[in-house]
């Protein structure tokens, strides 16, 4: 059997082919996908970007759960008009607490990954209960039992758990917290604020929902959005250190 | 296996694959085909050295002409500014009463304006500034911080109750959730307002009683007349103009919960000529004082 022949051991062999097959996409992988697990240059080095507080992980799981990505990118590509319309173009730093990410491929809405502190609380909760009462010519559904859900803090720190199983440097102090600040952030007065800020910090707190009360669904989502893109100042932001 | 042959139907050799007696014509790929193919791969070399694509060990390739996405996009940022030009530089000089009288910089500012507000200011104000409940019509000449450019520019810049240390203060109180006013009180002093822009009170409703009250709990930002007090936030309560509503419903509702609706600051978000282009195009949307 001369060398070019050789195939046939592969072509007549399903196992042999299944695992020439699997060798192949492993070197695809290991050369592709194993480097920016170790190469410093994959994630910026930037000041700010934290895990996610409590209420705010809370936000993104509903934001998940609800399929915002179908319809809204949080990704700003290095493009002039992007950058024009959405701000700084997005970080890699800025989602490597992301589990999973929500960068998202199609954009029937606009992209979000700056839309934190762009509009106020109220018209958010207006805007997701209705969104055409304040955007006429919006095609984005309604949620408006959002605000009438409310959050349940049974499971948050096991959120926290999973998110520090996969790489998120939760600490066991706000593990142990987690009720306590996922209820704090929504609520100005609550006295455990201060340890919130302390844990984490550039946390915003507000009644994000505007409604007394245990925190809604709403109040989780809304504190989410208001945080998004907001960690990294990009006053102190090195960009030519970070070129790509 | 079997040998090649030719095949005498088709006037082709087969392959000498045979699977239960049927056999395989050699129909090879079309030599552009199998070219084209062998072209992409020397391509794709080409590629390598010319663009970053190696991951190393601590590094990766450059590539010959060191490309970079993120340089290419301050690049072309530059240029903009480039294309944009003395004018914008002009733009950011100008005083804002300056930009009105010159023809050229006003049409600049309200051009840049109009595609600032599309992204930034229409999702509440409404894209043509006709706002919503809640949010306010900027077409009209009824301001709740002043219409003047200078007030314009500074709510643009700090907001109100935005969390800047600049930006408007001052609430409407929650007169009855935090327990000011009785319940009948807060009827008879929203028939009472509802009174001063001329609009229908209800039966039995006691005008000398809704006056009183209005003088010991709202006058103080409200005014004597209920003209408002832009210092304030406070509106004007005399016209037709209104904000969250006029029914005797809302304006209930407004007295017993209390409104501080936010606007964001966007003084570090907007460059300072965006955020001056934008004072002079909702100026120049009707209302400007």
């Amino acid at each position: 059997m001369s060398f070019w022949t050789r195939h046939q051991i592969f072509e007549k062999n399903s196992i042999i082919l299944i695992a020439g097959i699997l060798v192949v996409i492993a070197i695809g992988g290991l050369v592709e996908i194993t480097p920016l697990f170790y190469l410093k240059s994959t994630i910026e080095v930037v000041d700010g970007v934290r895990p996610y507080t409590p209420l705010e992980l809370a936000g993104r799981n509903i934001y998940v759960r609800e399929g915002c990505y179908l319809c809204h990118s949080q990704m700003i590509r290095p493009l002039r008009d992007e950058v024009e319309r959405y701000g700084h173009f997005s970080l890699a730093a800025e989602s490597m607490y992301d589990h999973p990410f929500q960068w998202g491929s199609k954009r029937t809405g606009p992209d979000l990954a700056r839309v934190g502190a762009k509009y106020s609380d109220e018209w958010h909760v207006t805007h997701l209960t209705n969104p055409r009462a304040i955007v006429p010519q919006s095609v984005m559904p309604g949620y408006p039992f959002l605000a009438k859900t409310e959050l349940d803090p049974e499971t948050i720190a096991d959120h926290l758990r999973t998110n520090r199983a996969v790489g998120v440097p939760y600490t066991d102090e706000q593990i142990a917290n987690a009720v306590a600040d996922l209820k704090a952030q929504a609520d100005p007065d609550n006295a455990g604020t201060d340890a919130l800020t302390k844990r984490y910090p550039k946390a915003v707190i507000r009644n994000f929902d505007g409604k007394g009360g245990a925190p809604s669904e709403m109040d989780a989502l809304v504190a989410y959005l208001q945080m998004l893109g907001t960690l990294v100042d990009f006053k102190l932001y090195n960009e030519k250190a970070n070129l790509r | 296996m079997a040998e090649t042959e030719l095949d005498q139907v088709s006037g082709k050799t087969t392959t000498g694959h045979q699977w239960d007696g049927i056999k395989e014509l050699n129909t090879p790929l079309p030599r552009w085909w199998v070219l084209t193919f062998y072209a992409t791969i020397i391509w794709a070399i080409g590629y390598w050295v010319v663009y970053p694509a190696w991951p190393l060990l601590w590094s990766h390739t450059n590539g010959l002409i060191n490309y970079s996405s993120r340089a290419d996009v301050g690049v072309e940022l530059a240029n903009l500014e480039k294309i944009r030009g003395d004018k914008m530089v002009a733009l950011g000089a100008a005083s804002l009463e300056d930009i009105e009288k010159d023809p050229a910089l006003l049409a600049l500012a309200r051009a840049r304006g109009k595609a600032a507000f599309g992204d930034n200011c229409a999702p509440c104000h409404g894209s043509g500034g006709a706002g919503a409940k809640g949010f306010p019509n900027l077409n009209d000449d009824d301001w709740l911080w002043g219409g003047s450019l200078e007030q314009i520019q500074q709510t643009i810049q700090f907001g109100a109750r935005s969390g800047n240390a600049k930006a408007h203060e001052g609430a409407m109180l929650a007169f009855g959730k935090d327990g000011i006013l009785k319940k009948d009180e807060i009827v008879t002093v929203a028939n009472y307002v509802r009174s001063l822009s001329g609009l229908p009170t209800s039966p039995g409703y006691n005008a000398a009683v809704g006056a009183k009250l209005f003088a010991d709990n709202c006058s103080t930002c409200h005014g004597e007349n209920g003209k408002g007090n832009q210092e304030l936030g406070a509106p004007d309560l005399t016209d037709k103009i209104w904000l969250y509503g006029s029914d005797e419903a809302t304006v209930i509702e407004t007295i017993t919960n209390g409104r501080s609706g936010v606007m964001p600051a966007w003084v570090g978000r907007l460059d300072p000529s965006t955020i001056k282009a934008l004072a002079v195009y909702v100026h120049t949307l009707g209302g400007g004082r």
